[in-house]
């Protein structure tokens, strides 16, 4: 099975550890993911005031490109990627005014028809996690995971529909494939501060040391996200946090596609896992995991 | 805090504008607190999203322009996500931002040339984008 694939901005540089990881395990799974071409940035924000259309031409072109390669389903990584494509989207089927602003703006037919997926979605709703399961090679026996959701991977509830909006499954569901144990935790679905990162940084840190506190509290391991903001957010705020509160327990923060290309024993080093600034590997390798 | 009330400032234009550009009927709601109770920025707000409703009910628009809150705000929907009435309040704070943005590019919250080249290699590129989308000039 081929899916049309959205890498999106930061997957390209900053999250190429997301990138690599899920385009190597879509293999090693059975499915390819086929870069969209010539695609332009979603815009990284969904504009939530009603007269702001210029904002929703970038996403709509990348959809109907999609829609022009004879695709009819978009893949994306990335949380926020996902969440802007598949916003756009709900106003091309729903919105007839905002439609008809956008697409003559920039000249093309587009009404909504491609299915904007989330790779946990392929993975659940496609392959099957049943499936998923049982092409893992080395099951994460012993490791304890935070299942990070956000915000943008789940909401607004109506117009995503991933999962549940207060008690979400798919990534615990996912977890569980890989043979690791998902650790509730109170504050899985809180934001992290998102861009406010740019703006108030004390904002971000105390959200994420009460998100990363909140995990460890539970008895997690490490904290898995899908969003490359989330990540940067709780890996790059613990040595503030640490400052602060010298009694904080740091907590590595990984992507789940790193997850999972542990799980399917991809090559360690190929996984970029320096680029993390709480390094997991230490962790991992105490518990059997990545060791070469 | 004293407040006077009247037709004319329940019906202001930036009260008109809000209500038109986040397309949200502020009287649909009846207080009950859900959404400053859920709200992970709610530390750093001088009005709570619930009191930002509440003022604009009353048309009380300088006490909103000039409130803190609206810069805060995450957008991580939570509070339209809890709430019993189905207010989007991150679309009322991003058309408070927005017609903050609109009338002066002095309002523009953050500077660019601020972050420094460390920041800058650490700082994902969706956080720059977003960024710039959320608090410089339109």
């Amino acid at each position: 099975m081929n899916y049309t694939y959205f890498p999106g901005c930061t997957l390209y540089t900053k999250a190429k550890k997301l990138d690599d990881a899920g385009r190597e395990c879509s293999r090693r799974l059975g499915f390819e993911l086929d870069e969209l071409p010539d695609w332009t940035c979603c815009g990284a924000t969904f504009p939530l005031v009603n007269d702001y259309h210029i904002a929703m031409s970038g996403p709509t072109r990348i959809l109907a490109d999609t829609k022009e390669q004879g695709s009819d389903k978009l893949v994306a990584l990335c949380s926020v990627c996902y969440n802007v494509l598949k916003r756009t989207n709900h106003v091309m089927r729903t919105d007839e005014e905002r439609r008809a602003k956008i697409t003559d703006f920039i000249e093309r037919d587009y009404h909504g028809e491609t299915e904007v997926l989330h790779y946990l979605q392929v993975l659940r709703d496609e392959l099957g996690f049943d499936q998923l399961a049982e092409k893992i090679s080395k099951p994460l026996e012993g490791l304890k995971v935070a299942c990070y959701y956000g915000c943008l991977l789940l909401r607004p509830v109506k117009e995503i529909g991933l999962d549940s909006m207060e008690n979400p499954t798919i990534f615990e569901d996912f977890v569980r494939a890989l043979g690791a144990e998902p650790v509730d935790f109170p504050f899985k679905i809180e934001c992290c501060s998102a861009f406010q990162t740019v703006h108030s940084m004390d904002l971000a840190t105390r959200c994420s040391r009460d998100i990363l506190n909140s995990a460890r509290n539970c008895g997690a391991d490490l904290v898995i996200t899908t969003c490359p903001l989330c990540q940067f957010n709780l890996d790059d705020r613990q040595p503030e946090i640490k400052k602060a509160d010298p009694s904080f327990e740091q907590i590595p923060v990984v992507y789940f596609t790193q997850l999972l290309a542990l799980a399917l024993e991809l090559p360690v080093a190929e996984l970029g896992f320096e680029r993390n600034l709480i390094d997991p590997l230490p962790m991992l390798q105490a518990k059997g995991i990545g060791v070469e | 805090m004293k407040a006077t009330i009247s037709q004319d400032t329940v019906r202001a234009d930036f009260v008109q504008k809000v209500a038109e550009i986040s397309g949200e009927n502020f009287f649909n709601c009846y207080q009950c607190g859900n959404c400053s109770a859920g709200c992970p920025s709610v530390e750093e707000m001088d009005l709570l999203p619930s009191q930002v409703v509440r003022y604009l009910q009353l048309g009380l628009v300088e006490e909103v322009k000039t409130c803190k809150s609206m810069w805060v705000c995450a957008a991580c929907l939570m509070c339209h996500a809890r709430c019993p009435k189905g207010v989007d309040i991150s679309k009322i704070m991003d058309a408070l931002r927005v017609l903050r943005l609109r009338e002066d590019e002095h309002n523009s919250r953050i500077d660019v040339t601020d972050f420094d080249d460390d920041y800058l290699e650490r700082a994902p590129q969706i956080a720059m984008i977003s960024g710039y989308r959320k608090f410089l000039s339109l």
